[in-house]
């Protein structure tokens, strides 16, 4: 026989049926007569019983074993759900009902058709509490004609809300989930009198009381008054494994099922009135009103302030009454002590009281505690304990075991609470990760104080430091201190990250090409190889311009060439026949800069960098010969421009204007003329070829040699007029498209990386001086007293 | 991969012992044992100074028939073999084991086995269970009919040591 998969409440109905049916207690197999009867109340035309219980095997075997009669159950239902009775169709059938039985042999049965119905629609049960063993079942079975007449209305009651109990594990859980069936199946059989005998539990359990302590005497004895009350709270007691519901389900599975019991033709209305006043019927763990009444009467007695606390000494002596082994009565206060400290408030003790009339009534304790029974899951649903309220408000922050138990599975699986944390924690990561999305929208938010993009885009920044760092290497070999870009490259904001991923992939698709961005970095770079350097330097400078841009950098000084933003190459023609008119035209062509510069980045970039990198090098001075014969070309700021325009008619122009008017301002703003030289040197030796790169290294070497100069700080202060030139740049890009503001934010970020690099390479500057400057007053102090001399 | 977790009363005798191999439970038993002369050791010599956060040795382990019974005065260097207890014989099933124990302030005592077959665990991570362990038992003492001294039988005391042993190992 093929094997079966059971939804939960399937499994636990049939484990039902098959305890009903399994009047030997062999709890394996069940008896033939009674599967047949129980065949018969299906209502299904005999020929179909008969081929149903060919098909699942018991024809063959001649008796019904449990997955006998489960497939044959199964089989039941796909029959009256009026589809081919088929060996596949067992498993294929989805959202079967469940099978109905006829009342006709036992009411209790056909309420459990009618539960289970309910049952389905109500969804997937969570955690299952192991059901009250099987031993319990004779005692029951026996009390239970004593106790019959006794206690006839709560008997439906149990056997309707046992059905509803089916908790359950998913079927990949089959073995936990057969462990529990069995229990539940016997806790099934144990429910139709169990609530009966609860009364004779109670009685038996009064008496023994009544001799030792008077408290206890009175205490236990008032059980005897509410018999009924008792029954049913045995009664929530049988359901265990619907503690795993969730409050919200005691409201409306009470309407269902109330209203699908009033279907069944029984003795229900008036259970089902009582049902509905227990609110608690899906809860088997719930406490009732009338218990929790009686609770609270129990704890005044200990502790007359209801919100204070009983001691876990008179908890002791209270609990040890009950004449439950002290491991059992351990368990439990395990269970009920939320906060663990060894006393117990109105809830925790409502809840402890609970469990011990469960354990009396032979139903196994929970190995978490049911959440009905957690203190605020009580306040919430006992509107009556309003003293309960600022003390069970502390309980809102229970513990971690509370979560534990809250999870659905509280009995058998210990790792559902970590799924679920652990789902929170998913949750938390994906909410946070969507909320960074708005960050890839490129919009002009350009500086999002958003810190969960840190999560989403740290990835992409990295991206670019591997290159950045493979030239940060090299520029520290050349002797520079060039790591502090990289890390505000890491450091960056999102925006950076967005930015460095346009960098990248402009680097990956120019390789050689530097764009306006490394033109712009050149100033702060160093001597790396154009290629190295362009990649690196358009990070970087991406990097520092957006955060320039999102900083608050000072005012950049006028630009005179904002014509100079980056812009289209159209632009920049524009620009440079508009250059004398002025910024604002600039600004306009700028706006629109595309966005990928990269690509861009011509060789005149990339020399461009080179040398900006020299500049922002040390000394300059052994360059200065290689300097000076550029130095005609200085002040050809016109040519800078065209040169740069010319070179970028392929090119969407935002480098260049972005490194043009990076260059004109810090060649405004720095009166030495090195600099200046170095800014005509580069433009030069950008309209030169690819061959400028490879010197450039080695006059990065060669500066890098000397010593920390004037030089550095010219180069530095260009770097900086540079980026602050970078910036009035933004305001125009704002408002305009994308790109515009891409490419801004591209400059800002260059900017950023150009500053960050000459603030370390000036405080480096500074230690040299201040070492040589002891180092001169130690020679100082020595030679004095050879002056006296 | 706490293979084995015991915690040891004031006297000396534990009040519970786990391991997850349980067909050694006898042999950690006994490095649990001499384990307990080290702390003692350790208690001692720190004098006023109790309720170490963790006590941190290795122990080097052989699973074996004889083993020396250390006198308790014995000072034991940290970070060396220290326990080169058993002397294997017949089978050579060299394995280390690191042992590390805790104290507190009720001078109960906490060991920890570990398998060093595997990655051997940082010391945070032996803090941290050790620290789980402490609240545990907390938890248990808390429980007013837990008799100090009865054998530990908490389930959640149980489930936590669990979770320790597999998730080490």
């Amino acid at each position: 026989m093929e094997s079966l998969t059971l939804t939960d409440v399937e499994q636990k109905y049939y484990s039902d049926l098959f305890v009903y049916c399994d009047t030997d207690n062999t709890k394996k197999v069940a008896s033939n007569g009674k599967v047949l009867d129980l065949f018969r109340a299906a209502q299904l035309p005999s020929e179909v019983v008969l081929q149903i219980t060919e098909l699942c095997g018991a024809t063959r075997l001649g008796h019904f074993g449990r997955s006998q009669f489960y497939i044959a159950l199964k089989l039941i239902a796909v029959a009256q759900s009026g589809l081919p009775l088929r060996v596949e169709s067992l498993n294929s059938v989805k959202d079967l009902p469940l099978p109905r039985f006829v009342v006709a042999k036992n009411e209790q049965e056909a309420r459990h058709t009618a539960m289970y119905p309910d049952l389905e629609n109500q969804g997937p049960y969570q955690g299952v509490i192991p059901r009250p063993p099987g031993r319990g079942q004779v005692k029951k079975v026996s009390a239970h004609e004593v106790i019959q007449p006794c206690v006839p209305t709560v008997e439906p009651q149990p056997d309707t809300t046992s059905p509803v109990v089916s908790p359950h594990q998913s079927p990949p859980t089959s073995p936990h989930a057969w462990r529990k069936h069995k229990r539940q199946a016997s806790g099934g059989n144990v429910e139709r009198p169990a609530v009966v005998v609860a009364g004779a539990v109670w009685t038996p359990f009064r008496e023994a009381q009544s001799g030792p302590v008077v408290v206890g005497d009175g205490m236990w004895s008032a059980h005897s008054p509410p018999p009924v009350q008792e029954s049913w709270v045995s009664l929530k007691d049988t359901y265990p494994p619907s503690s795993s519901k969730m409050p919200p389900m005691h409201l409306s599975p009470v309407q269902v099922e109330n209203s699908s019991i009033r279907t069944v033709a029984s003795v229900t209305t008036a259970n089902e009135i009582q049902r509905q006043s227990s609110s608690s019927y899906d809860d088997p763990w719930k406490i009732t009103d009338e218990q929790r009444q009686y609770y609270i009467n129990q704890f005044k007695t200990i502790q007359p302030d209801l919100n204070g606390f009983i001691p876990g000494s008179a908890a002791k002596e209270f609990f040890t009454k009950s004449k439950l082994p002290i491991l059992e009565l351990s368990h439990i206060w395990e269970l009920s002590d939320f906060d663990k400290d060894g006393a117990l408030t109105l809830d925790e003790f409502c809840a402890a009281f609970h469990l011990v009339v469960a354990r009396k009534n032979g139903y196994d304790l929970p190995e978490k505690l049911p959440e009905s029974l957690m203190p605020k899951l009580i306040d919430l649903d006992d509107s009556a304990e309003v003293p309960d309220q600022a003390p069970d408000v502390g309980y809102s922050g229970s513990p971690v075991e509370v979560t534990p138990n809250k999870s659905p599975m509280p009995s058998l699986n210990q790792t559902w609470p970590d799924l679920n944390q652990g789902n929170e924690q998913w949750e938390t990561f994906s909410e946070r990760s969507s909320s960074s999305q708005t960050l890839t929208q490129f919009d002009s938010n350009i500086a999002p104080a958003d810190p969960d993009t840190a999560i989403v885009h740290p990835v992409p920044i990295r991206m670019t430091p591997s290159k950045i760092h493979m030239q940060e290497m090299e520029l520290k070999r050349t002797g520079s201190d060039h790591t502090h870009p990289t890390s505000p490259l890491m450091a960056k904001p999102p925006e950076l990250s967005e930015e460095t991923k346009l960098a990248t992939s402009m680097k990956f698709v120019t390789a050689n090409s530097g764009d306006g961005y490394s033109s712009s970095d050149s100033y702060t770079s160093d001597q790396d190889p154009i290629t190295s350097v362009v990649t690196r330097q358009s990070s970087l400078a991406v990097l520092s311009g957006l955060s320039k841009g999102g900083g608050c950098p000072p005012p950049p000084p006028p630009r005179p060439n904002a014509s100079h933003s980056r812009s289209s190459s159209l632009d920049m023609n524009r620009n440079f026949a508009a250059h004398p008119a002025g910024p604002q035209q600039s600004g306009v062509v700028a706006c629109p800069p595309a966005i990928p510069p990269r690509p861009l980045p011509t060789q005149t970039s990339g020399p461009h960098s080179g040398h900006r990198s020299d500049e922002g090098l040390a000394a300059h001075s052994t360059t200065s010969p290689q300097q000076i014969p550029e130095q005609p070309n200085f002040a050809d700021f016109s040519q800078f421009q065209a040169f740069a325009a010319s070179d970028q008619p392929s090119d969407n122009g935002e480098k260049h204007p972005e490194s043009l008017p990076v260059r004109a301002g810090p060649l405004r703003t720095v009166k030495i003329d090195n600099q200046e030289e170095r800014a005509a040197a580069t433009v030069n030796s950008a309209k030169g070829s690819i061959m400028a790169p490879p010197p450039k290294p080695v006059r990065r070497r060669l500066k890098s040699e000397d010593e920390l100069q004037d030089e550095t700080l010219p180069p530095k202060s260009n770097v900086i007029a540079t980026v602050l030139a970078t910036l009035p740049s933004i305001p125009r890009s704002v408002g305009k498209d994308k790109k515009a503001i891409q490419a801004s934010i591209r400059r800002n970020k260059e900017t950023n990386t150009v500053l960050a690099r000459l603030n370390s390479e000036l405080q480096q500057q500074l230690k040299d001086l201040l070492e040589e400057r002891i180092s001169l007053e130690v020679q100082l102090e020595q030679l004095r007293p050879f002056s006296h001399l | 991969m706490a293979v084995c977790i015991a915690v040891i009363a004031k006297e000396n005798y534990p009040l519970y012992i786990r391991s997850v191999p349980v067909q050694n439970e006898l042999k950690f038993h006994y490095t649990v044992h001499t384990s307990l002369d080290v702390v003692e050791e350790k208690i001692s010599a720190v004098g006023k100074a109790m309720a170490d956060q963790r006590e941190l040795y290795l122990g080097l382990l052989y699973p074996t028939e004889d083993y020396k019974v250390y006198p308790s005065h014995m000072i034991i260097v940290y970070y060396t073999p220290v326990c080169i207890f058993f002397l294997l014989i017949e089978n050579i099933l060299l394995y280390r084991h690191t042992r590390y124990g805790y104290v507190t302030n009720s001078k109960v005592k906490f060991v920890i086995v570990v398998d060093s077959s595997n990655t051997s665990l940082r010391d945070n991570e032996i803090r941290s269970m050790f620290r789980k362990l402490h609240n545990s038992f907390t938890d248990v003492m808390c429980n007013p009919f837990y008799n100090p001294g009865d054998t530990i039988q908490s389930k959640a005391f149980d489930s936590m040591v669990s979770a320790m042993m597999v998730q080490a190992s």
